[in-house]
């Protein structure tokens, strides 16, 4: 064609015009660390993870879980889900029930017998785990990955440690339990059980092993002196609790319990005992508001007819009645006796009243340091004052809960790997937090989260029957799908859209986009349309 | 009146209102979502930061051109589009594209149609477009005469409210109370004046012409609807897109899209879609906001803002405006959410 | 074929036979007739493959004709006076853009005063617009030039104006020879566009062009009319051949030899003309005559060429550059710059005005005589306009001109106080 002179033009040649010289701030793509990774005890990538359920990839998405945490049916029944609190979508509608996703996806590689097989090279290290609980059996799964030798001990006849004799069934079945724990054992960590190690240096030297993860748990139930007759039945909570699993009759609680306590094992106890036929009670020295049980443990709790009663101190107990004593809070917080006093009756008493650390074979040994409240002390890389011995779990000072022990697991692992290797573990550092302000929650579509269904209220005040199920494939993909992506990028496409100058290079799937910065001309659109807080808007350098 | 036009896509993680959507099958994907959309109008173009006329016309040429596999002819009215995309010797244009006049846009594009209609080529389609200036004042009376004779001519009118090009002078679709170089913010009753203006949607759907439709910058799944639904109809077809200007409305480049929601969101912008004359679908408000949200950012309405002395009467006039437009085209109602 | 026709329909039958794919309507006298023609050829299939398009405004449309040109159809409309005016914007456009659009003008005056009938105000006014403009002398050249100027328009990109004296010829009926459509097909080639909005091909027409490049583009328009004088008298010689007789061309002569006194003019009243050379040739004047067609380009050269043996030249014209004279005059002083030689302007036919012989001759002879003044107005009525510039000196708000003129003529009663 001969073109009319100036008037008429090739198309696109305006791509020799490069408007990027116009830009005073550009874009930059950014990850941050969203607000349910950062909370993680365990130390999940739960945005990750979520990323592949989101697309109905529940092997990887599962696999990608493990990398953490080798316990996902077992967490998402049992963990507290602080990530959940923390979600930012909980500003927007709800959290997304993200250990309702766990607990499917662990359910689901249960059902699917999925094992995890990627291991590294045999390393030629041993180490010695003492306690089969969630900090042992974290860290062995993790050693074990990283292929060093495992020997895990337990003093007791099961494996599991407090996830068994603590968390009663009906909140965690114990074939969920036992199939978490038989994969473990099946990535070729050697369990002994009924094995109580006194003297660890001895026991490393003995077995050659090069390190050593001690993870024994709390279970000294603390004690308070209350007047009492002989023949008053005055139990502790841990042991009832142990005493649902080892013996071959439940626990004898008579006919009134009262569960002497305000934390999450008097609920376990008490909920328990309504379940043996028992009328529960539960007293606190101090209000529901400050009782350091979860809000979800006392609700529930209520519901299947514990009876609560706030304000006071058990005083005297005698064989059918008890005496409280009426509280007060006073100015600075703490419970005030009133000098009144009322008559309960019951026939046994729990005390709920916490745990200790039994330090007996630890604080024995050279180097090793006890700590003012019974804890054994340990450095940033988890290994106390001896060479080689590392601890965890609710041994050492931290919040004791399953998940927790499974992060400490896991730290110990990486910290023992690296120790082995003659170097020192770091961490990856830490992107900053993805917060709601950063978020652009226009386009995120209303979906409230999905709810468990739960067992009815007669069944749950009578069996020990699990009472919430696990979420179907299509409301655990819903939930997934609810996630927000906080600070990463998820390639919604936006920035790709919306860049009026076409500077936004879209590099395929999982590749996410790159900025052309040729033509660019910085006007932000992008970075306040991401979704995600993705994209942060930086000044140019002159 | 639901959204029917709008891909009805429940979709979480972001649901309808991202432009991509990795977990959605491709062929549902928005054309701005592919890496092989045209970019009718490419890179280079001299828009200025933010433009949304850029963005809007953007969106809604690659929409045409998906709906007729790249056959769409295009008529620029004269205006910030035709002028930041054609400066000698270079265009961002990808498509065969055409500029006359200012005022005569429609009128060019219906001889476009008839020649590809007379050329026995009837599946090249034609789109005009023209900004506010270029369709409801100057070329308004060649766009009713396309309208009239019912010309196979998709008009698309890029409106952000004034003469943008020539330095911000009001048109017949400035806003009350809305400074321009020509509505000063001075004297006892700044700006733009109340009762003036004329709405062109209605006005077009006034001549019974097969479809009539607003869109936004805000809604790219429902612009990119209503121009692939424009484009399986013969006929006089109008789409009137709302694109924010940070220049003219002395805006910041990055809240263009921010701005085009809250106007949708207010009510001040009514979304909606009307065929042969009825208005038959509108796009419900999805979180209610305040006009103030949407005037607030705005320089060209800070007069009614002044520290202590807001100009309460006003910016309840233009509340009255937004909540009229929610009654007349039932923005509020349960399916709110998209 | 030989038809007893008006001018009106004979032209449209010839822009029929040129095939055009799309016209663009819109009524104004006295073009009015020539569209209303072809809208009758399509609407009863004599005319096929045609869009026919009645549109709002002649501003409309041009811009209709600009946008079927653009993507390749050969594009015909028609306007006149005020319409022309109208469509200006467009007009300078179509020839901007390079298009070629072949367009009738039915030649009227321009108001206020509104007038519907015959001079070249409208014409004069889109003289600069890049257009070639060719006048027709009569009806059967108004059939031929539109043939023609279809084939030159599409040769050189350009658009032509076909200038037709409004009634004169657009309503005159007479015998006319109407060629066959395999005569038209012969001459006129089928239209290939040098440039074309086509999905297949794209580019963008119509760029903004600044002042680097705003020149060159302003030549080339200008060097492409410098060519069509080559191509508007090879083009005339064609036809000639083909159809055995003579149109168009840049100019023609009438009894120039040994012509002290040469009379040009445009359009129809060069008949008149004729007759009042042939009056006075008659009587032994020494009188010839140039009939202008082309007026853009304008043919310096072969005007000069014309008129180098002229004692004097006499311009009659039906326009007036209000403040100046005569346009046409002005163009041919250019022409004459060369030749101590002069030349008369004589404004005739405004408002469609009749142009007598009488007059005419008295006028011519006075040219012979060197009496006629350099601006002549024919026929000007002294007694009224002294009467008006006398009511003017003496109050300054006299009243309306033209009802004062009227009221002067006698023609309306004066209004009862």
């Amino acid at each position: 064609m001969n073109k009319p002179f100036a008037i008429t033009l090739d198309v696109g040649s305006s791509l020799a015009n490069l408007t990027g010289s116009w830009r005073t701030s550009k874009p930059v793509y950014v990850d941050r660390i969203p607000p349910c990774n950062m909370t993680c005890p365990a130390g999940e990538d739960i945005q990750g993870w979520l990323y592949h359920a989101e697309s109905g990839d529940y092997r990887a998405a599962w696999e990608h879980l493990m990398r953490e945490n080798p316990l996902p049916a077992i967490m998402g029944r049992a963990c507290y889900h602080t990530c959940e609190s923390a979600c930012n979508r909980g500003q927007l509608d709800t959290a997304v029930s993200i250990h309702a996703v766990e607990r499917f996806l662990g359910d689901l590689a249960i059902k699917e017998g999925w094992l995890i097989t990627d291991k590294a090279p045999p390393t030629g290290k041993k180490v010695l785990v003492i306690g089969a609980g969630p900090s042992g059996l974290s860290a062995s799964y993790h050693l074990a990955r990283l292929g060093h030798a495992v020997t895990l001990c337990d003093a007791g006849p099961l494996p599991g440690g407090m996830m068994r004799f603590g968390i009663p069934k009906y909140r965690l079945p114990r074939e969920v339990l036992d199939a978490e724990i038989g994969r473990i054992v099946a990535l070729g960590v050697e369990l002994k059980l009924n094995t109580k190690i006194d003297d660890i240096p001895k026991a490393m030297k003995d077995g050659g092993y090069d390190a050593c993860f001690a993870a024994v748990g709390a279970h000294l139930a603390k004690r308070v002196d209350i007047p009492a007759p002989d023949a008053a039945r005055i139990l502790d909570a841990v042991s009832v609790l142990r005493h649902m699993e080892t013996g071959e009759e439940p626990p004898m609680l008579g006919r009134r319990v009262i569960v002497y306590g305000g934390g999450n094992t008097a609920m376990d106890v008490a909920r328990t005992a309504k379940r043996l036929g028992a009328e529960a009670m539960v007293v606190y020295r101090r209000t529901r508001e400050q009782m350091p049980a979860h809000d979800f443990e006392v609700r529930e709790a209520e519901e299947e007819g514990v009876v609560m009663h706030w304000l006071r101190t058990v005083k005297q107990v005698d064989e059918a009645s008890f005496t409280v004593e009426k509280m007060t809070i006073g100015a600075d917080g703490w419970p005030q006796p009133t000098g009144e006093f009322e008559t309960i009756e019951a026939d046994t008493l729990v005390l709920a009243l916490g745990q200790e650390v039994d330090t007996t074979v630890l604080s024995k040994i050279d180097g090793v340091k006890v700590t003012r409240d019974g804890t054994i002390q340990v450095d940033q890389g988890m290994m106390t004052g001896y060479p080689g011995l590392f601890a965890g779990g609710d041994m050492v000072p931290s919040d004791r809960t399953v998940t927790v022990a499974v992060g400490h697991g896991k730290k110990a692992a990486r910290n023992i790997d690296s120790w082995l290797k003659g170097a020192s573990f770091a961490p990856t550092p830490r992107h900053g937090l993805a917060t709601f302000e950063r978020l652009n929650p226009w386009y995120y579509t209303d979906a409230p989260k999905t709810v468990q269904p739960t067992l009815d209220i007669l069944r749950r005040r009578t069996s020990f029957e699990e009472i919430h199920s696990g979420l179907d494939e299509t409301n655990a993909l819903f939930e997934a799908r609810r996630c927000l992506s906080c600070g990463n990028c998820f390639e919604c496409d936006n920035c790709f859209g919306v860049c009026p100058d076409n500077a936004v290079i879209k590099l395929g799937p999982g590749k996410r986009f790159d900025f052309n910065y040729d033509f660019c001309k910085g006007c932000g659109i992008c970075a306040a349309e991401c979704p995600c807080g993705a994209i942060d808007m930086v000044p140019e350098e002159k | 009146m639901p959204n029917e036009t709008v891909q009805p896509i429940k979709f979480y993680q972001t649901g309808t209102l991202t432009v991509g959507n990795r977990l959605l099958d491709p062929e549902k994907r928005t054309v701005q979502a592919s890496g092989e959309r045209t970019n009718a109008i490419t890179s280079g173009h001299r828009a200025c930061q933010g433009c949304g006329e850029a963005l809007g016309a953007r969106y809604a040429l690659d929409a045409a051109m998906r709906a007729t596999g790249n056959r769409v002819v295009a008529v620029n009215a004269t205006g910030c589009l035709e002028v930041f995309t054609t400066p000698y010797p270079e265009t961002a244009w990808q498509l065969p594209w055409l500029h006359s006049l200012f005022g005569n846009a429609a009128a060019v594009a219906s001889g476009v149609a008839a020649a590809m209609r007379a050329k026995g080529r009837p599946e090249v389609r034609v789109i005009a477009q023209g900004g506010d200036g270029g369709t409801t004042d100057i070329g308004f009376g060649c766009l009713s005469g396309m309208f009239e004779r019912n010309d196979d001519v998709l008009y698309i009118c890029y409106d952000n409210e004034a003469y943008m090009n020539t330095g911000v002078q009001r048109s017949s679709a400035t806003p009350p109370a809305a400074r321009t170089a020509t509505t000063p913010a001075v004297g006892d009753k700044p700006g733009n004046v109340f009762g003036t203006g004329k709405n062109l949607p209605l006005i077009a759907m006034a001549h019974g012409i097969p479809y009539v439709a607003t869109a936004s910058v805000a809604d790219l799944r429902d612009l990119e609807a209503k121009v692939q639904k424009a484009m399986t109809i013969r006929g006089a077809r109008y789409i009137h897109v709302f694109v924010p200007c940070p220049l003219g409305w002395g805006s910041a480049s990055q809240d263009t899209i921010k701005l085009a929601r809250l106007a949708i969101e207010s009510g001040l912008f009514p979304v909606f879609e009307a065929e042969y004359g009825e208005v038959v679908r509108s796009r419900a408000i999805r979180r209610k906001v305040p006009v103030e949200d949407y005037l607030k950012p705005q320089r060209r309405f800070a007069h009614l803002f002044k520290a202590g002395k807001p100009d309460v009467d006003r910016i309840a006039r233009l509340q009255a405006v937004a909540d009229a437009n929610i009654k007349r085209f039932n923005l509020l109602r349960p399916d709110g959410d998209a | 074929m030989l038809k007893q026709i008006e001018g009106s329909q004979a032209m449209a039958e010839a822009i029929g036979l040129c095939r055009p794919e799309v016209i663009c309507a819109y009524p104004i006298t006295p073009q009015t007739h020539i569209v209303e023609g072809l809208g009758a050829m399509v609407k009863d299939g004599r005319l096929k493959g045609c869009e026919y398009l009645n549109v709002e405004s002649e501003f409309a449309a041009l811009s209709v004709a600009i946008g079927s040109s653009a993507a390749g159809a050969r594009t015909y409309t028609a306007t006149a006076s005020q319409g022309l005016l109208f469509m200006l914007e467009a007009v300078y456009n179509a020839s901007g853009l390079g298009l070629p659009i072949v367009m009738t003008l039915g030649n009227r005056a321009i108001g206020a005063p509104i007038n519907i009938w015959n001079d070249h105000s409208d014409a004069m006014a889109a003289r600069d617009a890049g257009w070639i403009m060719l006048f027709a002398e009569s009806n059967q050249e108004a059939v031929d030039l539109h043939i023609q100027a279809f084939r030159l328009a599409e040769e050189l990109s350009v658009p032509v104006m076909v200038c037709v004296d409004g009634f004169i010829l657009t309503h005159a009926v007479e015998r006319l020879d109407i060629p066959s459509q395999e005569q038209v097909d012969a001459f006129l080639p089928p239209f290939e566009p040098v440039q074309v909005l086509d999905p297949a091909d794209p580019i963008s027409i119509g760029a903004m062009v600044g002042p680097e490049a705003f020149t060159e583009v302003r030549y080339l328009a200008h060097h492409k009319q410098m060519t069509a004088l080559d191509r508007i008298p090879e083009l005339a010689a064609d036809f000639a051949a083909a159809f055995g007789r003579e149109a168009g061309g840049l100019l023609k002569s009438y009894r120039l030899d040994d012509a002290e006194t040469v009379v040009l003019a445009m359009g129809s009243v060069m008949g008149t003309i004729k007759d009042v050379i042939d009056d006075m040739r008659a009587d032994g004047a020494r009188i010839g005559g140039v009939s202008l067609c082309s007026f853009r380009p304008f043919p310096i050269g072969p005007v000069r060429e014309a008129l180098q043996n002229a004692k004097r030249v006499v311009v009659v014209e039906k326009d007036l550059a209000v403040g100046l004279g005569g346009v046409v005059a002005a163009n041919v002083r250019m022409a004459m710059r060369v030749f101590d030689v002069p030349v008369c302007t004589v404004i005739a036919g405004l408002g469609g005005r009749s142009i007598p012989k009488t007059s005419l001759r008295r006028t011519f002879e006075a040219a012979a005589r060197n009496e006629l003044e350099g601006l002549h107005f024919l026929d000007l009525n002294w007694d009224v306009v002294n009467r008006e510039l006398e009511r003017a000196g003496e109050k300054r708000r006299s009243g309306p001109v033209a009802e004062n003129i009227l009221k002067d003529l006698g023609l309306i009663m004066h209004k009862v106080m």
